[in-house]
């Protein structure tokens, strides 16, 4: 069953927070849940789904729904791949609305990784029962040497830059400017990423998104329930998903899922790369960014480097314009996971609400991808193509 | 750069990896290897996840291989080359490089294993360069 035309985004919110250090994790998800219904024009009593990840406390939706004091769920999903799970999850709730399985779905995410370091809490997601981990940890395995070591595998099969990848921060940075909520509002240039201090060899440290608290969250409702509301409409028009792994040792570190996750979104959407207007393209380290693009369909493999230099992803000046929030790079990555404010970005564009200065004009087919977990091991790759209430 | 005697590695065992922990103890790297399919696996692991097979044991290699790609993690003190192996018997790896001059390392580079001792005894299969 295509899910395309059964489900709007009626609600969003993202959380002008980026340090929480006084507020708790179930605090979050609740100042999110209440303000992306009334964005809505929606309240709590309305919610008949809820959707959480790995980030919700506890059990996840049997805690959440208790706190938020939910009445009326009858349905509920806590599918966890890491960063990529909220776009999982409005596909998912599509699906259930789809199957009149239920009409309004919340979908939360809060994170609080600086306060937590802080008070001394670390490692939510270090699960020594993982049976790669006991392959990969004695190696000293974390996020960056693993991204790292796809942008120098690239770099050695496509001949792709380090000044190329800075590209993509700039780009970032150039949006993020306009941002009052941004982590990072400074315009950088190529060399300032480059001079920035290196991290894991090729990636230097502006290379690498922030590391913020916070949250977002955003509202998922049926063609009936959204036609009575009073705000712009948002079509899902396509969603993906796919798994991709190290495939018992058959290890290729210059694709990511979005190879199979996109080109199902896109034949459900009906449309192709070259019908997007704008992307939101997940960024936790520009190697993400440029690996994406190419699986996406962008540009052929291998010509990511080409593609995104020279501005090509700054809105009004290139042909692809990207996370016109800032992205992970510059604005939000809260709670180590970059998906949410992946949906938010592009149903902002849709609405035509972005920031003015880099509203992409006529907006009416948007993208979103979501890569949780890690490139260069195990991801869960996710994308929706959204789209204005005629596409 | 160093052995990485300084830095903190630990070892978690299990019932379905200590048979591959303990050959590394005796210095032998081992792929898992299936019975039924005749193929190699890395990790290693009870069920074949190329066929499925429950027939599966482990194989020993020559502990020859090369670098598909590396990452000096440059944060760490001391920094350390992350890396992934493709072994001459097929299976790509995550490891080490220890005893080298990072600024020599290229991808393709032949690597032989080079069995570095953790804090907690057991013997960690990094490699080093021919």
């Amino acid at each position: 069953m295509s899910i395309r035309g059964k489900a709007f985004i009626a609600g969003i919110y993202e959380h002008p927070c980026r340090g929480a250090a006084d507020k708790t994790l179930a605090q979050l998800h609740a100042e999110i849940a209440k303000a992306a219904l009334a964005d809505a024009g929606l309240s709590m009593g309305d919610v008949d789904a809820y959707f959480c990840a790995g980030d919700a406390p506890g059990l996840g939706p049997l805690n959440m729904i208790e706190y938020l004091g939910l009445q009326n769920v009858r349905h509920m999903d806590s599918t966890e791949t890491g960063g990529s799970s909220y776009l999982v999850h409005v596909n998912h709730a599509a699906q259930a609305i789809a199957a009149g399985h239920c009409n309004i779905a919340l979908i939360t995410l809060a994170g609080r990784p600086l306060a937590d370091a802080k008070e001394g809490k670390s490692g939510r997601f270090h699960n020594t029962e993982a049976p790669d981990f006991p392959f990969e940890a004695p190696f000293g395995a974390n996020v960056a040497n693993m991204y790292a070591m796809c942008a120098k595998r690239h770099m050695h099969e496509f001949g792709t830059t380090s000044e190329q990848l800075a590209w993509i921060k700039v780009a970032a940075s150039h949006h993020a400017q306009y941002n009052e909520n941004a982590r990072l509002r400074n315009i950088v240039t190529v060399d300032e990423v480059l001079a920035s201090p290196m991290i894991a060899d090729p990636l230097h440290r502006l290379d690498c998104c922030v590391i913020t608290d916070g949250g977002g969250g955003l509202v998922v409702v049926s063609e009936a329930v959204a036609r009575g509301l009073r705000r712009p409409l948002v079509k899902v028009l396509g969603a993906g998903e796919a798994p991709k792994h190290l495939s018992a040792g058959r290890v290729d570190l210059t694709f990511s899922g979005a190879r199979w996750s996109g080109l199902k979104a896109f034949e459900e959407a009906g449309v192709t790369a070259k019908d997007i207007k704008y992307a939101s393209i997940y960024d936790s380290f520009t190697i993400t960014v440029l690996e994406t693009i190419e699986d996406l369909g962008f540009c052929e493999k291998g010509a990511g480097g080409r593609f995104v230099s020279d501005g090509n992803l700054i809105s009004g000046v290139g042909r692809l314009p990207f996370n016109t929030d800032g992205g992970g790079l510059c604005n939000n990555h809260p709670g180590n996971r970059g998906g949410m404010t992946k949906v938010i970005e592009a149903v902002r564009q849709v609405r035509g609400e972005a920031h003015p200065r880099v509203q992409v004009p006529d907006c009416d087919i948007a993208l979103a991808h979501g890569t949780g977990g890690l490139l260069g091991s195990r991801m869960g790759s996710a994308t929706l193509v959204l789209g204005h209430q005629d596409a | 750069m160093s052995n990485l005697n300084k830095i903190k590695r630990r070892v978690v065992t299990n019932a379905e990896n200590k048979s591959f922990w303990k050959a590394a103890g005796q210095g032998q790297l081992m792929v898992g290897f299936c019975n039924a399919c005749g193929q190699n696996h890395y990790y290693p692991r009870s069920m074949c996840p190329i066929c499925y097979s429950t027939d599966t044991g482990l194989k020993e290699t020559s502990g020859l291989g090369q670098i598909y790609s590396f990452a000096v993690t440059r944060q760490a003190d001391p920094p350390y080359i992350i890396a992934y192996v493709t072994l001459d018997e097929g299976v790509t790896m995550l490891t080490n490089i220890v005893d080298c001059d990072a600024g020599a390392l290229c991808i393709g580079q032949r690597v032989r294993v080079h069995f570095v001792e953790a804090e907690d005894g057991c013997a960690i299969p990094m490699f080093t360069p021919l």
